[in-house]
């Protein structure tokens, strides 16, 4: 249908006057990206749009600001809250980790295959989340996993006598950190591979030490994207529910537990504060990728 | 510099043990189903499962169809914006992003309440209805990485001169797109389609809500009922994933790279 365009503007260049071949071209112009179009407004704009306004509606539909108020009763404040913690722990964790790794793996001497094989890891890691990671994790730091009965067998510790349990902030940490390493590792290696050897070398000619070289080059010319690398890592874990359901079930409420059921028996009673919480997340998420899109702008300066 | 390799290795010794102690754990307790002997019973009761069998059926089934949504509604567009409508870019990958800022358990929400029996089009009154809006969910959580891969994909080909050539040759719309563009970007295309098998096809969030008999849910089902079972499925998974990505690399080894004229 669309193969009409191209001759009949040909055609119609010839010999209507500009504005009308210009009429005649727009409607097929966009034929190419109306599905694409249509297909994201149904079905990712509008039932966006649809929660947030209805987390200003009441059951009326009238306007009203009662459902965002209502999110500060202290179950749902203390889900915020423990969801802002573990994302937050677990992007700051995995940036730090990650940002070592690949420190080690371009910069470290370590042979190139190494190299190769942690980036090829990490591809598979970083995908390797959901409810199999929380299994992965059950079986090596749950009450008989394999890594609780070592430390107690080998070296006489009881995490758990400690205090330690998989079902808990920590435990939902260090799982979440299993998939937030290796995407940090696949994001930020190409910026540290960014990093010119002149540069390193002009530092040197300078008179400057290994200690100047990476403050004051090195870390300002990372820190951009590092930074915009913990957002979307928070970003990352703080929508996140597949593993934190399958790991503690209902016992750690984070807030896509406490949302996911509301949506299957309205545990809150009231439809619309779901919406809120809903609009709460796409807040939180929203904020966290202008920051993202703002440092990103930033660091490409540096890394072309 | 001689620090600086031992700390290399040091930091890389540290991370190679957090990442292998799970695995290893995890084949070691997915084998310990028969008492003091390792076995591979799970397995062996995993994959022998109806539900496994079912269940594992109905996600491949459903990433082979969001895999064909992706594509016809992602190479269409990045191919039209690069040959004609360069000023939608900046839309289009505002747009393609957007699904990594929604929350999955939010998008899925909006489709409960938008599209349930009483709406004016309602997926969710019939059973295909809901498995077709699952698949365009699916759809919608893969393409960011659908239009990343075939947009890479469409910038090592000269579009505009394949297009002229092959209208000049008399091709329509659709055969430009079916029989020259679609080949030659095919690698881009199923280094996407195999990333979204490896994000579909273990997908619990929207499954469970949409109540679809998906892998998904059956694997949280299975973990919260069963000790050694869930252990052989994380290693299946793991397996999965793994082979996903390794197709990707593979094929990667085949794009061309060089023919790279901006248009």
């Amino acid at each position: 249908m669309t193969d009409l365009s191209l001759s009949n503007q040909a055609i119609a260049g010839k010999t209507a006057p500009p504005s009308e071949a210009r009429a005649l071209r727009l409607p097929t112009q966009w034929l190419g990206v109306a599905p694409f179009f249509i297909f994201a407004i149904m079905f990712l704009i509008l039932p966006t749009l649809y929660l947030m306004l209805g987390a200003f509606q009441n059951d009326a539909g009238e306007f009203t600001f009662e459902n965002i108020a209502a999110l500060a009763q202290p179950s749902i404040v203390a889900a915020y809250w423990i969801s802002l913690k573990v994302s937050l722990a677990s992007a700051l964790i995995g940036a730090f980790a990650g940002l070592a790794i690949a420190i080690a793996i371009v910069r470290g001497g370590l042979p190139e295959w190494i190299r190769s094989a942690t980036l090829t890891f990490s591809g598979v890691a970083s995908n390797f989340a959901g409810v199999p990671l929380a299994f992965a994790f059950l079986a090596t730091l749950g009450r008989l996993g394999l890594a609780t009965v070592l430390l107690n067998t080998v070296f006489g510790l009881n995490i758990y006598a400690h205090g330690f349990n998989i079902l808990s902030f920590w435990g939902l940490t260090l799982t979440y950190v299993y998939f937030q390493i290796p995407l940090m590792v696949v994001i930020i290696t190409p910026a540290i591979d960014g990093l010119k050897k002149e540069w390193g070398e002009a530092a040197a000619t300078l008179g400057a030490t290994q200690a100047q070289y990476w403050r004051m080059v090195v870390i300002p010319v990372i820190w951009p994207s590092f930074l915009g690398t913990v957002i979307l890592l928070f970003a990352n874990a703080f929508g996140a529910i597949a593993t934190a359901y399958a790991l503690t079930g209902s016992s750690l409420n984070i807030v896509p537990i406490l949302l996911y059921a509301q949506i299957r028996g309205d545990v809150l009673h009231n439809a619309h504060l779901g919406y809120a919480i809903a609009f709460g997340m796409i807040v939180i998420t929203g904020l966290a990728n202008v920051f993202y899109i703002w440092f990103r702008t930033r660091s490409e300066r540096w890394l072309k | 510099m001689k620090s600086g390799k031992f700390w290399a290795w040091v930091v890389f010794a540290l991370g190679a043990a957090y990442f292998f102690i799970p695995l290893i754990a995890t084949v070691e307790f997915s084998m310990r189903m028969r008492r003091g002997a390792y076995s591979f019973d799970a397995y062996q009761i995993v994959l022998g499962d109806p539900r496994f069998q079912a269940t594992f059926g109905y996600s491949v089934l459903a990433a082979i169809f969001t895999i064909i949504l992706g594509v016809l509604i992602v190479v269409p567009a990045a191919y039209w914006i690069r040959l004609r409508l360069p000023q939608l870019r900046p839309i289009v990958e505002f747009i393609t992003l957007l699904p990594l800022v929604i929350p999955a358990i939010v998008i899925v929400f909006g489709y409960i309440r938008m599209y349930g029996s009483n709406s004016p089009l309602p997926f969710l009154a019939t059973d295909m209805g809901t498995n077709a809006l699952l698949v365009i969910g699916y759809a919608m959580l893969a393409l960011p990485y659908m239009y990343r891969a075939v947009d890479t994909g469409l910038r090592t080909i000269d579009v505009r001169t394949l297009t002229e050539a092959a209208q000049i040759l008399g091709a329509g719309w659709g055969t430009i797109i079916g029989r020259v563009i679609l080949p030659n970007v095919l690698i881009a295309v199923l280094s996407g389609a195999f990333l979204t098998f490896a994000i579909v096809i273990g997908e619990f969030t929207m499954a469970s809500l949409l109540n679809r008999p998906a892998f998904g849910p059956y694997l949280q089902n299975v973990g919260a009922n069963r000790a050694y079972e869930p252990a052989a499925l994380a290693i299946i998974a793991f397996a999965i994933t793994w082979g996903c990505m390794s197709l990707i690399q593979i094929l990667s080894r085949f794009a061309p790279r060089s023919a790279n004229r901006p248009n």
